[in-house]
């Protein structure tokens, strides 16, 4: 039979059922690969539920660094009956099938071209752990150890990690490494071990750490200076705040137990988005985390805050839709939705993230920008990049950085000048004009009102008047392009190549391996990762200076697209679409095929 | 509306208060309000309490939805930031506001539509947080900057002005808030300024949520013969339980009610409410008794007025959040971001 042969280079799958604790034992594995010096891409597929329903776990190791979803596995462990024969059918020809062999395999559940690994787990659990409750997690275990004799790990790594997971529950250690033994044991006396897939030591991650976009983007808001997040529970934007809980307590903690931050759970997203107001409104740095059916509701605030000129953060993070959708499963579909939010002319600014790094650094970029052009940004992330772990580069922090918070007339200033103070008066000619904080002045007080108003912040129904100070509002976004947003990330393989391919966000990672394939395939192409909109003008000479721009969007009607040719006036015709959108990471080998389609019929 | 506007000038013969200001310093711009509108007489009555309080006018916030009743913070406290927000979300804007600064007071106006329907939500979970704001609600049962439609405080069998009758069952603000477990809880006139201003003097210096439900008489859309809103029903049927009298710390009690007909209670900072009880069976004090007493006189047509309910065991958002006595915006943010060290232990973690 045909055997996958590899070293450091695989997919490995877990099939489990939500609620059996298995989350914990595969992170364990993704994490020895890690140890072991490999770059590792783990996606958490899961579903919308607390127990009973599949849910898979797959780690791409990737010696050569792409680690990006590369589709179908290489060793699949089927712990999910319900599952089986579509875990089966989802292994590479030459593939490992671990299962436990304690009940018969069916014959429908067989197939020719793989390698079955029959570990009696259920058996193995019963016959040397008595607690009911832990058996099952120490089945979880058990297929640790299993694959660890498998792919040639050292049990030495496990014990450690287990140690480190239970540090304050010395008395599970034991049973966790009888449950690694017995699996490792079990593997090696009745399999060929290693496999054919081996993990060999290697040095390739450096100082990098592990760490998943939703805790870079809490994390932010700390370092941020943020002191008051209104929000709502939304999957899968909650980890956000919670991170943010969790570094607010390890750092903003006074000795008296009084705590430097408001964390309020809202009623809803409407009313989240109105503490975020309140706050910002008040001087705080403040933010809410959310997904889309959160936007949707919070989009009368965000227009408010848009023609009021409150600094409102929002971190987005994208999940299917539309309605209720896929709520674990990842997409990109909030595109026009943030961008345009809440009725009447508006227009957001927003950062699209595509690392755990970019998610840490543009949380506190958000912060700045939307103090310095008090205005919302919106961080667009999604549940790929936030709720999965990445191997990152270390995140820094410069601590001669000052934070920005743009134009605010404080007590001082407000005393000592001789001019009188109007809200919306453009004073530096660049769009943005000066506030003030509440409860700081007499001379500083301004009425804000969602309602017409002229440059002195005055009560108007007359049009000229309405439409100096909106003309006033979109000369902000002009400054911001020219002097604040985050340019696009270019990469020119070759400046006279014809065809260019325009991205953002979790899309980049799987595009950097397919157009590296593609070059090897003589198709050559050049790359524009996107981070932030409105668009500057590089964006704009980025397609104009190719024939032929392919715009990859997660989301079925190329919103993307959209927004290029809305805001750059570009001609429609420049541009060809890739959609992916259902519901899983993008894979590489999705878009190499498709890409390969539209640059052959670019005759490049 | 009054089309001429008063002078910005002090007559040297109005008084001052503690601060050295007259009640002068204490208004706002001109109302756009309908000429006899209940809502300008409430207006008027802020303006006298916070004079007479000696608030430093710039120490408040001035919180609104939208409506005819989410205007008038224009028509108060000029030199105070006002933020007249959107239509039934003021309750979370001022959480916000609130958590960020505990140190002004959040003066909120709102309308019975704001608050009874589209804001109830809202109007609820505030409550809840026992946000330490005082929120009125200026009611007169109907909708005015739309042409006089219904609200949802209207009662049962009140007329509209084409004499149509109203058929659902009106929400109560005041029992509403009592469920919801507000802990300052008044009902006045738009009429009773005798009343309501000391109420509005308590009400902000409660510390907690205290809502004072305010009948102020629509005059264009709901003031006829058959409305229960208008100024003459509510003269007619107004059922006063108690009367306040609010004595700010350190200030000597004038007031004097023979023993037995009166209750004093002292306020976090020192200030004291006195209670002439009207109805020697009303214990303000009593949740269950005030929200019995509340739907007793509904059933009889009377619109009970005064102190409905206090809990003297004051209790805001903040004690529950545990922040502390510095308000969390005047932190800087040097001072609040960790610094690299910190994020380099991180990483180490994270390895």
């Amino acid at each position: 039979m045909n055997k996958i042969e590899s070293v450091n280079e695989f997919v490995i799958r877990f099939a489990n059922i939500n609620g059996t604790g298995s989350a914990s034992a595969n992170g364990m594995l993704a994490k020895s690969f890690f140890k072991l010096g490999l770059p590792i891409g783990p996606k958490n597929i899961f579903p919308s539920n607390i127990q009973g329903l599949p849910t898979w776990y797959e780690v791409r190791v990737s010696e050569s660094g792409y680690t990006g979803r590369r589709g179908n596995s290489d060793i699949t462990i089927a712990m999910n009956p319900q599952t089986f024969k579509q875990d089966v059918a989802a292994l590479r020809e030459g593939g490992y099938l671990v299962y436990d062999s304690t009940r018969l395999l069916r014959e429908s559940d067989k197939r020719q071209d793989v390698n079955y690994i029959g570990i009696p787990i259920s058996e193995m659990a019963r016959d040397n752990f008595s607690h009911a409750k832990s058996r099952d997690m120490l089945k979880n275990i058990i297929y640790v150890g299993s694959v660890a004799a498998l792919l040639d790990i050292d049990l030495d790594i496990f014990h450690q990690l287990i140690k480190d997971q239970f540090a304050t529950k010395p008395k599970l250690h034991e049973s966790n490494f009888l449950a690694l033994k017995l699996g490792y044991e079990h593997a090696k006396e009745h399999y060929l071990c290693p496999c054919g897939i081996k993990v060999a030591k290697r040095d390739l991650v450096g100082s990098n750490i592990i760490l998943n976009g939703n805790e870079a983007l809490g994390l932010g808001a700390v370092y941020a200076g943020a002191t008051v997040a209104g929000w709502y529970p939304l999957t899968p934007s909650t980890s956000v705040i919670e991170a943010f809980n969790k570094y607010c307590h390890k750092f903003r903690e006074e000795e008296n137990g009084d705590q430097q931050y408001a964390i309020i759970q809202a009623e809803d997203e409407i009313s989240a988005a109105g503490m975020v107001l309140g706050a910002a409104w008040n001087g705080s740095r403040s933010f809410s985390a959310t997904s889309g059916p959160g936007i949707s509701l919070m989009s009368e605030f965000i227009g408010y805050a848009y023609y009021t000129e409150i600094p409102m953060v929002l971190f987005n993070i994208q999940r299917c839709g539309p309605s209720t959708g896929m709520p674990t499963r990842t997409q990109q579909s909030d595109l026009l939705l943030c961008t345009y939010a809440s009725h009447g002319d508006s227009k957001h600014i927003l950062l699209f993230p595509s690392s755990v790094k970019e998610c840490f650094e543009f949380s506190v970029l958000a912060f700045d920008l939307a103090d310095r052009y008090q205005t919302p940004v919106i961080v667009m992330s999604d549940l790929e990049l936030g709720m999965n772990d990445y191997v990152s580069e270390p995140l820094e922090w410069d601590d001669s950085y000052q934070h920005d918070r743009g134009k605010v007339l404080d007590q001082n200033a407000l005393e000592t000048t001789n001019e009188k103070f109007y809200r919306y008066l453009d004073v530096d000619n660049d769009g943005v004009t000066y506030r003030t904080y509440p409860g700081v002045h007499p001379s500083g007080a301004y009425f804000t009102r969602g309602s017409g108003h002229d440059k002195f912040g005055r009560y108007t129904e007359d049009g000229a008047l309405y439409q100096e100070n909106m003309e006033r509002i979109s000369k902000k976004f002009q400054t911001a392009v020219e002097k604040s947003l985050p340019k696009p990330k270019l990469n020119i393989r070759d400046a006279n190549n014809k065809v260019g391919i325009v991205t953002i966000g979790t899309t980049y990672e799987p595009l950097r391996e397919a157009t590296e394939i593609l070059s090897k395939r003589g198709m050559i192409v050049n790359e524009m990762l996107l981070l932030s909109f409105p668009f500057g003008p590089e964006v704009w000479e980025f397609c104009q200076k190719h024939d032929k721009v392919i715009v990859i969007d997660q989301n079925r009607d190329a919103q993307l697209k959209t927004l290029l040719v809305n805001d750059l006036q570009l001609d429609p015709n420049l541009l060809e679409s890739i959609c992916s959108y259902d519901g899983n990471p993008v894979m590489a080998s999705f878009l190499v095929d498709s890409l390969a389609a539209k640059i052959e019929g670019a005759k490049i | 509306m009054s089309y001429i506007p008063k002078p910005k000038v002090s007559h040297p013969g109005l008084g001052k208060n503690k601060l050295g200001l007259t009640v002068r310093d204490y208004e706002g711009g001109l109302s756009t309000l309908c000429a006899g509108c209940g809502h300008d007489s409430i207006t008027a009555g802020i303006i006298q309490a916070c004079f007479e309080l000696s608030i430093e006018p710039h120490k408040v916030g001035k919180m609104s939805g939208i409506g005819c009743s989410s205007k008038t913070p224009g028509y108060f406290l000029s030199s105070a930031h006002g933020f007249n927000s959107v239509h039934g979300r003021m309750p979370s804007v001022t959480t916000g506001a609130n958590a960020a600064n505990k140190d002004i007071t959040y003066l909120a106006v709102s309308g019975d539509g704001d608050t009874a329907s589209i804001g109830i939500g809202q109007f609820a979970h505030v409550i809840r947080r026992k946000l330490n704001m005082l929120y009125i609600v200026e009611n007169n049962g109907c909708y005015g900057l739309t042409k006089g439609q219904f609200s949802a405080t209207a009662d049962v069998g009140s007329k509209n002005k084409k004499g149509v009758p109203n058929e659902m069952d009106p929400i109560d603000p005041a029992a509403f808030a009592l469920q919801m477990g507000a802990g300052f809880v008044a009902r006045s006139f738009s009429g009773d300024k005798k009343q309501l201003i000391p109420l509005i003097k308590a009400g902000l210096n409660y510390k907690g949520f205290a809502m004072i439900d305010v009948i102020s008489p629509c005059v264009t859309f709901n003031n006829h013969e058959g409305s229960t809103k208008s100024y003459e029903y509510v003269r007619e049927h107004e059922t006063e339980v108690n009367v306040l009298d609010f004595v700010p710390k350190r200030e000597e009690i004038s007031v004097d009610y023979p023993k037995g007909q009166s209750t004093s209670v002292t306020l976090h900072d020192g200030s004291q409410m006195i209670l002439k009880k009207l109805d020697q069976n009303y214990d303000p004090e009593d949740r269950l008794e005030a929200l019995k007493q509340i739907q007793m006189h509904q059933k009889r047509n009377e619109v009970i007025t005064g102190l409905l309910f206090l809990d003297p065991k004051e209790r805001d958002m903040h004690d529950m959040i545990a922040t502390p006595s510095k308000p969390l915006r005047d932190y800087s943010l040097s001072e609040l971001c960790p610094g690299n060290e910190a994020l380099q232990a991180l990483n180490k973690s994270w390895r």
